[in-house]
This record gives structure tokens, C-alpha cells and sequence, in this order.
């Protein structure tokens, strides 16, 4: 038998471990061990440990429409303009008469210049996604448990399981879902759940240049969403409908619905 | 998303495809013939209306024909039909949509072939005796071997076969009752979330059950040169009206309801109903489908005219109320996806010619449980039989 060489030689192993040894430490020291092998294995992912939500402020929307854009990039939606995980819109409240809303594009292009009207008493940018709620209708309705909640509180729909009956679409009382033109099933925001199991951002969140949409756990002490829930006052979509939505407005107006 | 044509005011864009399309509302109106029909059938039977005798094997055969059709719309809309087997097999309990399967399954299997089977076994056993050739045996396998007529056995036939017709009654209401439970339970959508849905959408059933079996005697009686049972007929035609003006009540009930209570949707549902479903709903549903076949029947049944303009008048309300129905049908389903969830705005529908889920895809659908009719009135004749062995001599 013929002795391999290894690959690196000892010398130069060790050499390596001495520098980096006492770096890894370091890090070791500052963060907790179980917190950093979370976010790098997806393997040791525990969605058990969380309830993701989300919070929207108003106030803070520009409707650039860039987390519309980069939801469609991320989650390979498709193109036409009747397909949306993820929309703004803009809301005209004339000074009398009804309240106008429009979404070109899903906000994706931008909005229309108002020209010349003068009647004005407020305007306001409203994103919307799926409201991923604690009590979904579109979960009740499924005749095959395609859609579900998952244990991290996040409403997914099993893309190899969906016969696509399309009821989930009828019982969302926002809009929120649409019939895959391709694979036939019934397509949703997601929360972007890859990204989260990696311990990254939902990518609309990612990309909001003004951080007007705040992603986060409800219950938990240290997530950016308690901050937001803490000093804004909040509302849900539709809250007559029970449906108990975890997409939380600050600053949403009567009119948004 | 203003700027696309046909769209009026502002609709969520994901809402700009309707999902339920012409085969959904194909579907409610297959199932409420078949429970319709079999009401119908069942009079005579339970409640011993005697006078109805003539159909009620039409009536029973209709009603299998129609639900041998009922899910093949619901399965050729599915976006994944292979996939359908699953709400079998793992179906979601909370799910008003899982229990259709089992609804139907129990409905065919247990109610309607039973039934039929019982009924017309003594005659499957003479006519496995006295025909020849092919359907000697095709007779003789419709038996399941049994073959016994004693006087015991036919009592027990019978006895059974009132039996069934009592469970039978239940699931009838129970079919479609249920579909309209599928519409009436999606709180997301004012215009189907109602209680009264499933009741409307059972009267509405009795009177398109009805008013088939009624066009079915009628139309067959005419070609197969047959004298018709006026007394039947007439009969039919009082139980078309009384279900008729019951039918037509809870739905004016539910619309008075709706404009008293004048919700938050009530705007956009105005809207909708004079902009996109006038002809559907006020002229076709309320006026040709309901008003003019109620006074036609009470001018034919009461009025002092010969029974051939009688006919005529049943003939003509008859068909009107298939396209009431019909219409019924068409503005529950397309009518709650005109309307955006947001309630600022309308879209519409276009209806594609061919595709799966096209006009002619519907038209199909239709014609099928006519030709499944018409079979099985060849192997099972659902005639008198009295007036089988006149034509047989």
C-alpha cells in the first residue's frame, strides 16, 4: 500500500488552525452558538421557535412599487399584470364624492401623475400582500389540505398537492391569491419562506427603501415587529371578517380595504 | 387595475381572471335536476300521489342520467384533475368541498342505483326470460342472480324500495342543499354568503326537477305517439307552480333582506345587478323565468282551455323555467365574481368558444345526460306496464 499524501500538508493545517482558531472564537463569544448554526443550516431550522408577521406603515410608503417588483423577481411570478404575490395601492381621497384607488402594474411601473386635480384632500400608498391569518378561510376551504398554516404561522400552499378547484381564491377576502397559469395550482405570497428558513428577509421587505414594511415574530420581545406594534396604532383588513390577520397596518385609512 | 377593458372602478388585480367559469355553473344546475327529479319521484313513492305514477320512473332515470354528468364539469374545470382522487383520499374535514365525493358517492350508489334496482328488478327478471340474444344476458346480469318473484320477494322488493326513497328524500335535500352551502359559506363574498342559499338553492332545484321531468313526459309522449296522462300533467304542472311561488318567495326574501340591512356591499351589488346581470337576472331569472311561467300555469291550470293549448302553455313555462334556472344558476356563480372584493369596482366575464371550460365544452355537458337518458329508457323502459304490452301486441 502506497501512503497518500494529504491533501493539505500538516504544516501548513496547523498554521491555518492557529490563525483562525482564536477568530472563530471571537465569534463564538458574541453570538449564541445555537443562534448561528439556525441561521446557516436550514437542516436545524425550528419553526416551532416563531410566528413570523408583518407590520406596514403607511405613512412610510412612497409606492416606488419595488417590493412588488423584486417579489415577482424572488418568486418568479408571472409577468402579466393579473398576477400578484405582493401590490400597492394608491388611494385618492377627493375632497368630496368617492375615493379613487388605482394599482397600474401592481405599482411595479410607478403610479400615474395626478394632473390638474385640484380637489384633493389626501393620498396615500397601501401595499398588500396575503395577510397569512391566524384563522384563514382559504385553509377551511381546501377539500384536499393543500393549504395549510405552517407551524412557523405562515399560510403556504403545496404546489404538488393543489388540484386546483380554485375555492381558496374565492374564500380570500383580499384578493390575495391566483390560479399559477402554468402549473395550474393556486399561488400566494409565501412570506418568502426560503429566504426566512435561511434567516433572511422576505425579499419585499429586503428592498423597501423606506422601511415601511417591518417583518418580524409576534411574541417575541427582540423582534422588530414588537417596536412597531409598540408605538404605532395598528389595524387589520377586513377585522370583521375574523379571519385574524397577521399583516398589521399603521396608519391605514377607513377607506383601505 | 384601471386601464384594462371591461373593467370598471378599481378591482384587486389578482381578481381580474374569474376562477368559476361556465362549467361551475353548469354543475349546480346538473345537480339540482337530479335532486329535483328524485323529489319529485319520491312523492309518488313515500306520499303515495298516486296520479304520478306515470313518471316515476322517468323521474328516477332522468335523475341518474343527470348525475352520472354532475362531476364531470367540476373535474373538467380542476386545474389538476389527476389530482382529484386525493379528496378521497386524504379529503380536509373543514372543507365544505371535501364532502362532495362522499355526498355524491353516497347519493348514486347508495339512493339512486338501489333504488332503481329494486324497483325495476321484476321486470329485469321477466325480460331476462322472454328477450333473446345479447340482451338475454345483458338482462341476466342486471339481475345480480337474483331472480326470485315469489309473492315474499316482491313485497320485499318493495318494502326496501320505500325504504331507500325515505333515506333518498334526506340526501336529495342534502345534495343540493349542500351545493348551495359551497356558495352560501364563503363569508368573503356578500353576494353568496346568505343562510338562505342552500334553502334557495333546494326550492330552486324542485323547480327545474320538476319542469324537466315535465318537458321529458311531454316531448317523449309526442314522439313515441303516445296518448299523455292529462291527469299526471296536470298534476305536474300545480307542483311546478306551488314549488315555483316557494322558489320565488325565499329568493325575493333574500333580496328585500339585502337592500333593507343595506351593508357595506350593497352599492357595488346595486351596480352590479344594473350594469352587468340585468338581462340575466332581472329579464331572464325573474321575469321569463319566474313571473310569466307562474301565470302561465295559473291561465292553463284554472283557466276553461282545451287540453292541447294546455299543453302548449305547460310546454312554453316549462322551457322558460329551464332558462330561469339556468340563469339562476349563472348569477350566483358569475354574478359573485363580477364584483371586486374591494367593492370599488366591476369586470366582467367572457366566455370562450372552445378550451376546456368553453361554450362548447358546456353545450356537451348538457346534451350528455339527454343521450345517457336515452339509453337507459332503451334498457329500462321507464313506460307503464300497461302500455308496454300494448305496444308489444
Amino acid at each position: 500500500m502506497i501512503k497518500e499524501e494529504p491533501k493539505i500538508p500538516r504544516r501548513e493545517f496547523l498554521e491555518t488552525c492557529s490563525r483562525k482558531i482564536p477568530g472563530w472564537l471571537v465569534i463564538w463569544a458574541t453570538f449564541e452558538a445555537d443562534q448561528i448554526l439556525l441561521a446557516q443550516e436550514e437542516s436545524k431550522y425550528d419553526p416551532t421557535q416563531h410566528n413570523y408577521a408583518m407590520g406596514i406603515d403607511i405613512h412610510k410608503c412612497i409606492g416606488c412599487g419595488r417590493c412588488a417588483d423584486a417579489c415577482k423577481k424572488e418568486n418568479q411570478v408571472p409577468a402579466e399584470p393579473v398576477f400578484f404575490r405582493t401590490w400597492v395601492e394608491r388611494y385618492v381621497i377627493p375632497t368630496e364624492g368617492e375615493t379613487r384607488v388605482d394599482s397600474p402594474n401592481g405599482g411595479i411601473d410607478g403610479f400615474p401623475e395626478l394632473k390638474g386635480e385640484k380637489d384633493i384632500l389626501r393620498t396615500f400608498f397601501v401595499p398588500k400582500l396575503c395577510n397569512h391569518c391566524a384563522n384563514p378561510p382559504c385553509v377551511q376551504v381546501c377539500p384536499v389540505g393543500a393549504t395549510f398554516i405552517s407551524q412557523d404561522g405562515v399560510v403556504l400552499v403545496d404546489e404538488t398537492y393543489c388540484v386546483g378547484c380554485r375555492y381558496c381564491i374565492q374564500a380570500c377576502p383580499y384578493g390575495a391569491r391566483y390560479l399559477h397559469p402554468t402549473k395550474k395550482v393556486a399561488d400566494k405570497c409565501t412570506f418568502c419562506y426560503h429566504r426566512l428558513t435561511k434567516g433572511l428577509l422576505p425579499a419585499c421587505v429586503e428592498v423597501c427603501p423606506t422601511q415601511a414594511r417591518v417583518f418580524g415574530e409576534v411574541g417575541k420581545g427582540s423582534s422588530p415587529l414588537r417596536r412597531f406594534l409598540r408605538f404605532n396604532d395598528v389595524t387589520v383588513l377586513k377585522p370583521s371578517l375574523n379571519t385574524e390577520p397577521k399583516v398589521y397596518y399603521a396608519g391605514a385609512d377607513g377607506e383601505v380595504r | 387595475m384601471t386601464g384594462l377593458p371591461g373593467i370598471s372602478g378599481y378591482i384587486y388585480p389578482n381578481e381580474f381572471e374569474l376562477q368559476w367559469g361556465l362549467l361551475i355553473v353548469v354543475y349546480p344546475y346538473l345537480t339540482g335536476l337530479v335532486a329535483g327529479a328524485f323529489i319529485l319521484a319520491s312523492l309518488e313513492r313515500v306520499f303515495n300521489v298516486k296520479v304520478l305514477q306515470p313518471v316515476y320512473r322517468l323521474a328516477l332515470l332522468t335523475a341518474l342520467s343527470f348525475l352520472i354528468v354532475a362531476p364531470l364539469p367540476l373535474l373538467a374545470h380542476l386545474g389538476h384533475p389527476e389530482r382529484s382522487y386525493e379528496m378521497f383520499l386524504t379529503p380536509h374535514t373543514q372543507s365544505a368541498m371535501a364532502m362532495f365525493g362522499f355526498v355524491y358517492a353516497w347519493y348514486l350508489m347508495v339512493v339512486l342505483l338501489l333504488e332503481i334496482w329494486f324497483d325495476y328488478r321484476k321486470s329485469i327478471v321477466i325480460w331476462s326470460k322472454e328477450k333473446k340474444g345479447l340482451s338475454k344476458y345483458l338482462y341476466k346480469l342486471l339481475t345480480l342472480g337474483a331472480t326470485d318473484l315469489s309473492e315474499k320477494s316482491l313485497l320485499f322488493d318493495n318494502k326496501i324500495g320505500k325504504i331507500i326513497t325515505l333515506i333518498g328524500i334526506p340526501s336529495a335535500f342534502l345534495l343540493h342543499g349542500y351545493v348551495g352551502f359551497i356558495f352560501g359559506s364563503v363569508k368573503a363574498n356578500p353576494w353568496w354568503s346568505s343562510v338562505l342559499m342552500p334553502i334557495v338553492f333546494l326550492f330552486s332545484a324542485i323547480v327545474s326537477g320538476i319542469s324537466l321531468v315535465l318537458l321529458i313526459y311531454l316531448v317523449t309522449a309526442l314522439v313515441r305517439w303516445k296518448q299523455l296522462n292529462m291527469a299526471c300533467v296536470n298534476r305536474l304542472a300545480e307542483l311546478l307552480l306551488y314549488a315555483l311561488i316557494v322558489d320565488f318567495s325565499l329568493e325575493l326574501l333574500d333580496f328585500i333582506q339585502r337592500l333593507y340591512e343595506s351593508e357595506e356591499s350593497i352599492a357595488i351589488l346595486s351596480q352590479m345587478i344594473s350594469n352587468r346581470l340585468f338581462i340575466s337576472l332581472i329579464v331572464s331569472q325573474i321575469i321569463l323565468g319566474s313571473v310569466i311561467p307562474m301565470l302561465a300555469i295559473v291561465l292553463a291550470r284554472f283557466g276553461k282551455i282545451p287540453d292541447e293549448m294546455r299543453r302548449m302553455f305547460y310546454f312554453a313555462a316549462a322551457i322558460l323555467v329551464q332558462v330561469g334556472i339556468f340563469s339562476t344558476r349563472w348569477n350566483v356563480v358569475i354574478g359573485g365574481q363580477l364584483f371586486s372584493k374591494s367593492f370599488r369596482g366591476l369586470t366582467v366575464y367572457k366566455i370562450e368558444l372552445l378550451g376546456q371550460e368553453g361554450l362548447l365544452m358546456a353545450g356537451l355537458l348538457l346534451a350528455m345526460p339527454f343521450v345517457i337518458l336515452y339509453i337507459l329508457s332503451k334498457i329500462l323502459p321507464p313506460w307503464s306496464e300497461a302500455e308496454l304490452k300494448v305496444s308489444a301486441s
